[in-house]
C-alpha cells in the first residue's frame, strides 16, 4: 500500500513537474515592447510624400507615419473587403441608394505635432486628390480613382461623407490602401514631401537622401500598446548584393519586402539558414504594351500572333524557376481574388497549353499580314534599363523569332521611357504594371479606361468601357467576378496590354521578428508595422 | 616666380570657367530631365502638371538665364536647392565631403606607402623571384575592377567570419574610423599603388642605371643610401605627378566603391544626382571636384620645384 500510495505521490508529483516545465516551456508568443527594426532599403525614394509616389519604396518606409479612413487588416495575407478594417473611422455606412458613404471619425486623435485630427483633415485629403483644392500634388497619379466622387462633404469634427455621382462598393478598398493615407490640413504638399506628419503608430524623425530614413514610435498612438517597436531604421543599400550580404551578417533583421528574387533566395537560405523567408506575389504584371496607331501593329493580325506565339511557361521557368503565375490583367487566384479559372483562361487564344499550335495559328496570321520564312517582320522592342524590364524583354525576342518576327533590344533610360511612350516613340515595349490594390476598378480605370494617363497604348473600347460601368456598380460579389472575368479575357483577345506573367518574390527575416505579415495579393497595402516586435 | 604664379592663377580661373560651361551644357544635353524622372516614379506623365513642375524648378527658363542664375549662386556661395530633397544644395553636399576626402586621403595613403616601398624593392630586385611576385601583384591590382575586389572583401568576410564591415558614420576613435575606412580603401586604393608600384619601378631601375648612381657605389656608399637617398629622390617625380593624376581619377573608382560598401559620400551622391537630373547638386558638385582638380595640379606642380631643385619658375 505504501508503495502505491509512493507510487502515486512519484506520478502527481511527475505530472505537476512536466506541466509546470510545459507551461514554462511553452512559445513566448507575448508581444515584447522594444527594439529596433532595422532594414534595408532598396533605393532611395523620391520623397516621403505617399501621395506623390506610385512605387513602394514610398510606402514601404513612410505607410507607418500614416492612418487611413479604413486600413486592410494587418495580419491577413490576402487583401479584401471582408478584411477591410476601421482605422481614423470608427465605423462607415453606405447611403440606402448606394451612392453616400459616411464614415464615422474616431474622437481624440492627434497629429503628430500635436494638432488634433478632425473631419476637415479628410475632406483636405481629398479634395487635393480629386483637384478641388488650392493646393496641389506636385504628382497626383491616383487621381482617377476619385472619378466617381463627386465630393467630400463633413458634418462636424467627427463625420465625413464621400457624396458619389454612381454607386462604386470598391471605393471602401481603394480607400484601404497602403496608397490613401489621410494627410493634415495645416501641413502643404511641398512640407509633407520633406518632412510627413502623420497620426500614425510611427513618427517620422530624418530621410537623408541615398543614406538612410529614420521612423521612432509616437508614445501617444491612439491605438493602446502599439506599436510595439521603438522605432525602425531603414539604411539605403541600393546594391543588391551589399544588402543581402549585410542581411545574411546580420546587419539588418529584415529585408526589402519582395526584394530576394527567387534564384537569390536559395543563396539566402544556404547562408542564413535560420532565416524566415516566404515567397508571394507582388501583383505586378510583365506585359507587352503595343504602339496600335501606326504600322505595323494597326494590324490587330499581327498583334494576335504576337500574343498567340508567347509561351509563358518558358518565362516562368527561366526567370523564377516556376515560382510565379499565369493570368489575364487580374491576379491569378488563389492569392488574387479576380484571376480567371483555368479553363476560361486556357480558351483565350494562346494561353493554350500546346505552344506549337498556338504559335501554328500564328504564322497563319502572320502570313495573312504578308510575312513569312523569306520575310521576316523587323520590330524594335523598347523596355527600360533594367534587369526585370531587359530579362524577359530578351526571352521575348527569342520566341518572337518563331513567327517571322526579328526582334531588336531598345534599352532606354527611366528618364525617357514615359515620355517616349506618351509620344507614341516605339513599336513594342514591354512593361511592369503594378496594382495597388487587388480590385478591378484599380486595374480596369487605370490602364484600360479611355483617356487614362496610365493607358499607356491609347487602348480605347466603348463596349468595354460600358462593362468596367456595369462591374463596378454590382453589389452582388459571385455576379461581379463573372463580369470582372469576361472583361478580362476581351481584353486579352484585343491584345489591350498582353499579360505575360504575374512575378512573384521573397521576403526574409530574422527568427526574432514577428508579427511580420507579407500581403499575397498586394505590394502597396501592408506595410503599417504597429504590429511588428522583436522577440529578443 | 610671383608673375608666374598670376599668370597660373588667371589660367585656372579661365579653365574653370570653361568647365563650367561643359558642366552645364553636358547635363543639359543628357536626354530627359528631373521632371520627366520624377513623373516615371509615378507612372505617369501629365503634360500639365509637368509644365508646372518645370516653371516651378525655373527649368523652363532659357540656358542662357539658367547658366548665369547657377554661376552667380556659385560665385556667391548659394548653390541653390536640391530638386529631389528640396533641402539646401550646399547643406546635401557638405555633410557628405568629408566622407569621401577621408576615404580617398586613405586610398592614396595606401597607395603610397606600399606602392613607392614594393616599386623600390621590385626594381633593386630586379630579375629575382620577389621582384615576378611584386609585378603579379601589380598587373592583378591594374586588372582588378575595384567593385569587383570589394564584392569579393565583403563575401569572403561574411562567408568565412560571419561579419561584414558596415559603414559608421560617427567613428568615437581614431581606431574606429580606422576601421571604417581601411577595408573599402584598400578596394579603392589597390589599383592606384600597383600604378604606382610600377611606375616607381620603372622610374627607379631608369635611375639606377645612371652614371652618378655608379659613382656612387664606387665611392662606397651604402645600398640603402644609394636605393633611398640617390635613387629615389631622383626617381620620385613621375611618381607624384601619377599620384597627383590619381587624386583626380580616384573619384571614378570612389563611385562604385562607395556603392559596394555602402558608404554616403560625395561620390555615390553624385551618380545618384545625375541619375535624378538633379541640376543644383550634380553642377555645384562638379565645379567643386573641378576647382579642387585644378588647384591639385597646381600644387603638384609646385611640388616639382620642392623635389627638383633644377626646376624654377620663372615668367
Amino acid at each position: 500500500m505504501r508503495s502505491v500510495i509512493a507510487l502515486a505521490a512519484i506520478v502527481a508529483l511527475s505530472v505537476l513537474t512536466i506541466s509546470t516545465t510545459a507551461l514554462a516551456g511553452e512559445p513566448k508568443n507575448e508581444p515584447k515592447q522594444g527594439g529596433i527594426l532595422r532594414m534595408y532599403h532598396r533605393d532611395s525614394p523620391a520623397n516621403a510624400s505617399i501621395h506623390e509616389g506610385a512605387t513602394y519604396s514610398i510606402n514601404v518606409p513612410f505607410m507607418p507615419v500614416f492612418n487611413n479612413l479604413v486600413i486592410y487588416k494587418q495580419d491577413v495575407a490576402q487583401n479584401s473587403m471582408d478584411t477591410i478594417v476601421p482605422d481614423l473611422a470608427e465605423s462607415w455606412a453606405w447611403g440606402n441608394d448606394n451612392k453616400t458613404l459616411t464614415f464615422r471619425l474616431r474622437q481624440g486623435v492627434k497629429w503628430h505635432d500635436g494638432k488634433p485630427f478632425t473631419s476637415a483633415d479628410v475632406k483636405c485629403t481629398f479634395d487635393i486628390l480629386m483637384g478641388k483644392s488650392q493646393q496641389k500634388f506636385r504628382q497626383n497619379p491616383r487621381k482617377a480613382w476619385y472619378n466617381e466622387v463627386n465630393d467630400v462633404s463633413t458634418n462636424g469634427d467627427l463625420e465625413v461623407s464621400f457624396n458619389l455621382k454612381r454607386p462604386q462598393p470598391s471605393l471602401l478598398a481603394l480607400l484601404a490602401s497602403g496608397y490613401t493615407p489621410v494627410y493634415p490640413c495645416h501641413v502643404s504638399p511641398g512640407d509633407m514631401r520633406t518632412h510627413p506628419i502623420g497620426t500614425g503608430p510611427f513618427k517620422f524623425v530624418e530621410f537623408k537622401a541615398n543614406e538612410s530614413i529614420k521612423l521612432t514610435r509616437n508614445p501617444d498612438y491612439w491605438k493602446e500598446g502599439r506599436p510595439y517597436l521603438d522605432g525602425i531604421e531603414f539604411t539605403i543599400i541600393p546594391n543588391r548584393s551589399t544588402a543581402i550580404l549585410a542581411f545574411v551578417a546580420g546587419k539588418f533583421d529584415m529585408t526589402f519586402p519582395t526584394h530576394i528574387t527567387i534564384p537569390l533566395l536559395k543563396d539566402v537560405k544556404s547562408q542564413a539558414p535560420n532565416a524566415v523567408c516566404t515567397v508571394e506575389p507582388t501583383n505586378v504584371s510583365t506585359n507587352i504594351i503595343v504602339n496600335s496607331t501606326s504600322p505595323p501593329f494597326d494590324n490587330i493580325d499581327i498583334r494576335r500572333a504576337m500574343a498567340m506565339a508567347l509561351d509563358r511557361k518558358a518565362f516562368v521557368s527561366i526567370l523564377f524557376e516556376g515560382q510565379a503565375d499565369i493570368g489575364g490583367t487580374m491576379l491569378p487566384t488563389p492569392q488574387g481574388l479576380w484571376g480567371m479559372p483555368r479553363d476560361m483562361l486556357e480558351s483565350i487564344p494562346g494561353y493554350g497549353p500546346d505552344v506549337n499550335a498556338n504559335r501554328e495559328e500564328a504564322r497563319k496570321l502572320m502570313q495573312k499580314a504578308g510575312y513569312g520564312p523569306d520575310k521576316h517582320l523587323a520590330v524594335k522592342i523598347s523596355t527600360r534599363n533594367l534587369a526585370e524590364y531587359r530579362d524577359p524583354a530578351v526571352i521575348l525576342i527569342d520566341q518572337l523569332k518563331s513567327i517571322y518576327i526579328d526582334g531588336e533590344l531598345d534599352v532606354v533610360e527611366t528618364a525617357n521611357w514615359f515620355p517616349k511612350v506618351a509620344r507614341k516613340d516605339y513599336m513594342l515595349g514591354l512593361n511592369l504594371t503594378g496594382n495597388a490594390v487587388d480590385d478591378p476598378d484599380q486595374s480596369f480605370y487605370e490602364n484600360y479606361s479611355c483617356g487614362s494617363e496610365r493607358n499607356y497604348t491609347n487602348y480605347c473600347n466603348k463596349e468595354i468601357e460600358k462593362l468596367f460601368d456595369v462591374q463596378s456598380q454590382e453589389t452582388d460579389l459571385a455576379k461581379r467576378k463573372k463580369l470582372v472575368w469576361e472583361i478580362d479575357k476581351k481584353l486579352q483577345e484585343d491584345v489591350a496590354r498582353p499579360i505575360i506573367f504575374h512575378a512573384r518574390a521573397g521576403t526574409c527575416w530574422q527568427p526574432y521578428v514577428k508579427g511580420v505579415t507579407v500581403m499575397s495579393n498586394s505590394s502597396y497595402n501592408g506595410y503599417r508595422y504597429e504590429d511588428v516586435w522583436l522577440d529578443k | 616666380m610671383f608673375a608666374y604664379l598670376v599668370r597660373r592663377l588667371f589660367l585656372m580661373l579661365l579653365t574653370l570657367f570653361g568647365i563650367s560651361i561643359v558642366i552645364f551644357l553636358l547635363l543639359r544635353i543628357v536626354p530627359g530631365n528631373i521632371v520627366d524622372i520624377l513623373f516615371a516614379a509615378a507612372g505617369y506623365v501629365d503634360p500639365a502638371d509637368k509644365a508646372n513642375l518645370e516653371k516651378e524648378l525655373g527649368i523652363d527658363q532659357p540656358l542662357v538665364v539658367q547658366y548665369l542664375h547657377w554661376i552667380g549662386g556659385f560665385l556667391r556661395g548659394d548653390f541653390g536647392y536640391s530638386y529631389v530633397s528640396e533641402k539646401p544644395a550646399l547643406q546635401e553636399i557638405l555633410p557628405r565631403i568629408p566622407i569621401t576626402a577621408r576615404l580617398a586621403g586613405l586610398a592614396l595613403l595606401f597607395s603610397a606607402s606600399i606602392g613607392i616601398p614594393l616599386g623600390v624593392i621590385s626594381a633593386v630586385k630586379q630579375g629575382t623571384k620577389l621582384d615576378y611576385a611584386l609585378r603579379v601583384i601589380s598587373l592583378s591590382g591594374l586588372s582588378l575592377p575595384s567593385f569587383w575586389l570589394g564584392l569579393l572583401i565583403l563575401t569572403a568576410s561574411v562567408a568565412m567570419f560571419g561579419q561584414m564591415p558596415i559603414f559608421n558614420p560617427n567613428p568615437q576613435t581614431w581606431l574606429e574610423a580606422f576601421a571604417t575606412y581601411a577595408v573599402p580603401a584598400a578596394a579603392v586604393g589597390f589599383r592606384s599603388a600597383a600604378l604606382t608600384m610600377r611606375i616607381t619601378r620603372s622610374s627607379m631601375l631608369e635611375v639606377l642605371r645612371q652614371d652618378y648612381i655608379r659613382t656612387a657605389r664606387a665611392k662606397g656608399a651604402s645600398d640603402a643610401a644609394v636605393n633611398y637617398h640617390h635613387a629615389l629622390k631622383n626617381a620620385i617625380l613621375p611618381v607624384i605627378t601619377v599620384i597627383g593624376i590619381e587624386a583626380a581619377f580616384l573619384i571614378g573608382g570612389l563611385i562604385v566603391t562607395e556603392t559596394v560598401f555602402n558608404i554616403p559620400g560625395v561620390a555615390r551622391f553624385l551618380v545618384e544626382a545625375i541619375r535624378w537630373r538633379d541640376y543644383p547638386i550634380v553642377q555645384n558638385l562638379v565645379m567643386l571636384i573641378a576647382v579642387v582638380v585644378v588647384f591639385a595640379n597646381f600644387t603638384v606642380d609646385m611640388l616639382y620645384a620642392v623635389f627638383d631643385p633644377r626646376i624654377r619658375f620663372t615668367d
